[in-house]
């Protein structure tokens, strides 16, 4: 896929996509819909965010489609998974990852993150 | 012949217990020292060296792999084959090498292309190791996606993981946040380039990768 990121507009699209959503997905088509939707300049919040082996499989596809002078990656949060409790683990209802945000490397930064909070900022004047 | 036949009582014990041999994988992200820790492994046990080092990111962009080093420590010994991998990170910008470290433009869109290829092979040798040295900057935050992602993935595959916190020789390192950060873990300081520490290093490599462990194939 060849994209062309224009850089005339100001707005970034910040989108949030239900755990309902990402459920219909398999992990293939799940890594899939995020790297799409983040070339086209999107940020994404997920309510249910990615495994550990789908986040690594993200970061395989984005090096796979990083184009050198529109799309340079991707920067992705999140928190780690939630901890099962007892009666989960019998019932064999592991770990869920939790919320996580993605966007295009060239658009979205991470200032900080901590347990509680994680900072992002939008650099400005680079929409597509 | 004795008891055991040809076979030792240590080395049947070994066979019940323990592993004699792990493929261990130095990961982490771009310029926190893996190329440099892995050398100093070398260096201590086999005089050789594993690869160059460079305060340019991505300088090693392909694995490179040490067969059957021996580490020994208090009697215990564990041979290992070491893979020094590339780091991994998501996102690798050509303009980074150019603005940060003067490279020219050619040379500078070949080393971010060649980067984008060592993270993909990083990620590949998951596969293929037993346990995995993931290795830290003692001067940085430790709580960022990769090293999330990576210890998440080594959890995920149930591989033994030893983080080592890197750079403590610098004034700034603080290695207490990064073992408050992944209490799970454990975390040994270190000086790759000193030294520092080394001992404790290896006796916790021998006892960590020197297990037997039933890996989570994916």
């Amino acid at each position: 896929m060849t994209l062309t990121v224009k850089k005339d507009k100001n707005e970034v699209a910040v989108n949030l996509v239900s755990r309902q959503k990402l459920e219909q997905f398999t992990s293939a088509e799940k890594v899939q819909f995020i790297l799409t939707e983040v070339q086209h300049g999107k940020v994404l919040v997920l309510e249910h965010g990615l495994t550990p082996i789908e986040q690594s499989k993200l970061i395989e596809r984005t090096m796979q489609e990083i184009k050198q002078d529109t799309f340079i990656g991707i920067e992705m949060e999140g928190y780690g998974e939630d901890k099962p409790t007892f009666l989960q683990r019998i019932f064999k209802n592991m770990k869920k990852p939790r919320m996580t945000v993605i966007g295009p490397a060239h658009l979205f930064q991470t200032i900080s993150k901590d347990n509680n909070m994680i900072q992002t900022k939008i650099i400005p004047g680079k929409g597509v | 012949m004795g008891l055991f036949g040809k076979a030792s009582l240590s080395s049947i014990l070994h066979r019940i217990f323990g592993k004699k041999h792990a493929r261990i994988g130095v990961y982490g992200p771009p310029n926190v020292g893996k190329t440099t820790l892995a050398n100093r492994i070398l260096q201590d046990w086999t005089g050789d060296l594993m690869g160059s080092v460079s305060e340019i990111p991505h300088e090693t962009r392909m694995a490179k792999w040490k067969k059957n080093v021996r580490i020994e420590n208090n009697g215990s010994s564990l041979f290992m084959d070491i893979v020094d991998t590339p780091g991994i990170s998501t996102k690798v910008d050509y303009k980074d090498f150019m603005n940060t470290f003067g490279m020219n433009k050619k040379d500078a869109k070949q080393r971010a292309k060649e980067a984008t290829e060592g993270v993909i092979e990083s990620i590949r040798w998951l596969e293929d190791v037993d346990g995995v040295l993931l290795v830290m900057d003692a001067t940085q935050d430790p709580f960022t996606q990769v090293n999330v992602t990576i210890l998440g993935n080594l959890e995920a595959r149930n591989l033994p993981v030893l983080i080592a916190a890197n750079k403590i020789d610098m004034e700034d390192s603080s290695p207490a946040t990064l073992k408050a950060a992944f209490p799970q873990h454990p975390v040994v300081p270190i000086s790759a380039l000193t030294g520092y520490n080394s001992d404790d290093l290896y006796s916790k490599m021998i006892d960590r990768f020197g297990k037997k462990r039933r890996r989570k194939r994916r």
